[in-house]
């Protein structure tokens, strides 16, 4: 029973060190040295206005803008306090029927060409703020109509906005569908 | 896979392979007392902090005075946890004014983080203060696997001492691990999340006005939805050790799926070497300090192996052979559950050391992988986590193991049972089937329970087969102290919150124990030197027996339960047969 008093005593001075001191050294450090990540990668609209972070996905649904992978996050889609997947097996029939009402949808959308698996199919947290270059691709012609631009000009945002393999080899290409929306409303409002 | 996935697979596993050297004998040279590279920092503090704590480092302990040490420090740990989880609405550091935890979650959640399992009955940003996430959470992760390291050092002393009762002294093991292993690693490691965007300040959450409000239907109309809440927190540092530590409790419900945990290609990569590297460096560890550093090899190519053809596995089925998906006419394979940043490759590769090692983080929800991918994370995690494993416990699970694939092989050729030159008899081989059967037997019987128990059924989010798969995981997933989920599951209700709490007490303490009794009765025996009658443990011949004996102990043990699960699903999908 004389370890007690190590016991109790270890516990206090490593929730000291590792509770206290570890994550105040890290802030300390990350907000001298990488600010702006360590606060969210907060980005702005042309007034100067937070409109999100360029991490967190939103949910688009105007013809006009770029939208998103599909939720499945808690209460409403894109929720950022309650991430999360769907959580249903790919392989039952009620998944099969969400496909199937997705992939419905798409034509009246004007969605064309090959249907890219993340058109359809949601993010694990819910918030993917990206979408393939393939998905991207497939809503050109409906960004365009709506926003009475040609299509190879929003093909061009797009592709200036096309995020490459992380060092040219690491990741997958993608689009950040937030940075694409902003630079669509300072192009054709 | 294309040539960059080839390119960026061959490389992460040149960096591990590159690691395990250096990393392996720094920890060696830390346990002994010897002087390392941060001693000129570090061991004033340690000195500091055996005089506060009335720690004498010379004095060692023999192993029932080490475990009761080790079962005292982690009741203490649990206790104080649950106190925490119990109290934080009233206590600093809660912007949101989050209330306190039901006991029964508290409960869970003090024995998941104390055992390294971390299991998360609940959702991170909708249930955590700040201070819970630092103070509780965080430092458990910290403990716990110094915890599972000290266990580990104590084992290979029973090895390598020959004639002595003494394995060690528990305190030093413990401040060592914190201190010169844990605490390093993930200081550089937060800074580098960081630099990838993985947020870390104390701000308050913040609100933020929606480019484009949309409508939500809810029971009292529709209502507009104009601003969001951003979680903020001190995310880095936890999310650092919470990998290192293969601890696995993420932060954010998403885990390491959410972009504020994990925001780049570079970050997930770096996020999977944080799992690994010190399962897999303690190979090296164990060989070096046996004074065979090809004993350590053997055992870590088995592990390899296991690894490779499992990530090999999981990708082809997620991809090539996902039938269900590809009678929708949709391309690049299962997405279902995944982020586009990381692409295929890497998510598979995160999924299956996630499962092999006791982790548990995730960045895909398993839940959603198809019925055969599903399978592989719960196959790696049903095996017993001995594939690196959980730190220290995975390769004293894998030490088991070999115990019991020295003795077997030794009654088939008739030879004396020895492994490092330490007799085999019946103490160690019952201490050593007890270590790798008894999350089987937790895991299945519990299983059972919950399939028979109309209130633990309501708690499966799919129904048939997939449903015992998603019972099956949670009970893999808390006995063998991983915490990864097939997350559809409920699993704040009284009956997994409470038989979820036994199983990851017994599936960690049960082990460790059997582990550090086997490390005194090793300790006390004689060195025997090899002779002609010895059979080599060292050469690639025993790295293929110890797989055999892995594979059909796994075999015999789940095979039933998979077939229900997750074969089944499978077979009964369009085109999946």
């Amino acid at each position: 029973m004389k370890e007690i008093r190590p016991a109790l005593l270890m516990l206090l001075l490593f929730t000291l060190i590792c509770g206290g001191l570890y994550p105040a050294v890290v802030t300390g450090l990350a907000q001298l040295l990488f600010p702006a990540q360590a606060d969210g990668s907060l980005i702005a609209d042309a007034t100067g206005r937070v409109i999100g972070s360029a991490l967190i996905g939103q949910p688009f649904s105007d013809p006009k803008y770029l939208w998103p992978r599909p939720s499945a996050t808690g209460g409403f889609a894109y929720n950022p306090l309650a991430s999360g997947g769907a959580n249903i097996s790919p392989a039952s029939p009620a998944y099969g029927k969400t496909i199937g009402e997705r992939l419905g949808k798409l034509p009246a959308a004007g969605l064309t060409g090959p249907i890219a698996a993340d058109l359809v199919q949601a993010s694990g947290s819910g918030l993917d703020p990206h979408v393939s270059p393939e998905a991207a691709a497939a809503q050109v012609l409906r960004i365009a109509q709506a926003r009475g631009l040609s299509e190879a000009r929003v093909a061009d945002m797009l592709a200036a906005h096309l995020e490459t393999r992380q060092f040219g080899f690491l990741g997958a290409p993608r689009i950040n569908v937030l940075a694409v929306n902003l630079a669509l409303d300072a192009a054709a409002p | 896979m294309d040539m960059f996935a080839w390119l960026q697979t061959g490389l992460f596993f040149t960096t591990l392979l590159l690691l395990v050297k250096p990393l392996g004998i720094y920890m060696a040279r830390v346990y002994r007392g010897e002087r390392t590279l941060l001693s000129p920092l570090l061991a004033p503090c340690e000195n500091l902090l055996y005089r506060i704590c009335g720690v004498n480092p010379d004095k060692e302990m023999d192993w029932r005075h080490y475990t009761a040490a080790m079962l005292l420090f982690n009741l203490t740990g649990m206790a104080a946890l649950f106190a925490l989880l119990n109290m934080q609405h009233l206590l600093p550091f809660n912007p949101r004014g989050l209330p306190p935890f039901t006991w029964q979650l508290a409960l869970n959640t003090a024995v998941s983080f104390v055992t390294n399992t971390n299991w998360q009955a609940y959702s991170g940003e909708a249930a955590a203060s700040y201070l819970t996430q630092m103070t509780g959470l965080t430092v458990q992760n910290f403990v716990s696997a110094a915890t599972g390291l000290a266990v580990i050092i104590a084992l290979i002393r029973g090895f390598s001492r020959r004639t002595t009762a003494l394995i060690g002294n528990f305190w030093v093991d413990l401040s060592r691990g914190v201190l010169y292993i844990l605490l390093p690693l993930s200081l550089a490691a937060a800074l580098l999340l960081v630099s990838q965007g993985v947020i870390q300040n104390f701000s308050p959450y913040r609100t933020v006005l929606l480019l484009q409000p949309f409508n939500i239907d809810t029971p009292a109309g529709q209502e507009t939805v104009a601003e969001v809440t951003l979680p903020m927190g001190p995310v880095a540092s936890q999310e650092a050790i919470k990998e290192l530590g293969t601890n696995g409790g993420g932060f954010f419900n998403a885990n390491s799926a959410h972009p504020f945990e994990n925001p780049t290609p570079f970050s997930h990569l770096l996020e999977i070497l944080l799992i690994l590297v010190i399962p897999a460096a303690l190979t090296h560890t164990f060989g070096v300090m046996v004074g065979n550093t090809r004993q350590g090899w053997a055992l870590f190519s088995v592990m390899l192996l296991l690894l490779i053809f499992s990530f090999g596995a999981l990708q082809w089925v997620e991809t090539d052979a996902a039938p269900q998906l590809s009678q929708f006419g949709i391309e690049g394979g299962n997405m279902e559950g995944k982020e586009v940043r990381f692409g295929q490759a890497a998510t598979s590769l995160f999924e299956v050391a996630t499962s092999a090692t006791s982790c548990g983080a995730v960045a895909a929800m398993h839940d959603s992988l198809t019925p055969l991918g599903g399978m592989i994370p719960l196959s790696l995690i049903l095996l017993g986590e001995i594939v690196f494993g959980g730190v220290g416990s995975g390769l004293y699970t894998m030490l088991a193991f070999a115990v019991i694939a020295v003795f077997v092989a030794g009654l088939m050729i008739g030879r004396t049972p020895e492994y490092l030159g330490k007799k085999i008899e019946v103490r160690e081989m019952w201490l050593s089937i007890v270590t790798i059967l008894i999350a089987g037997v937790v895991v299945l019987i519990l299983s059972g329970i919950a399939m028979v128990t109309p209130s633990a059924t309501a708690s499966m989010a799919n129904a048939g087969a997939h449903g015992l798969s998603e019972v099956l995981y949670a009970f893999a997933s808390m006995a063998n102290n991983n915490g990864s989920a097939f997350a559809g599951l409920n699993a704040d209700t009284n009956f997994y919150n409470l038989l979820g709490a036994l199983a990851m007490l017994i599936g960690r303490f049960v082990p460790a124990v059997a582990m550090l009794a086997m490390a005194g009765s090793l300790a006390a025996k004689k060195y025997v030197p090899p002779s002609l009658g010895t059979l080599p443990t060292d050469k690639p011949p025993f790295a293929l027996w110890l797989l055999l004996v892995i594979l059909i102990v796994g075999a015999l043990t789940f095979f039933p339960a998979l077939a229900l699960g997750p074969i089944a699903e499978h077979l009964t999908v369009p085109g999946g047969n």
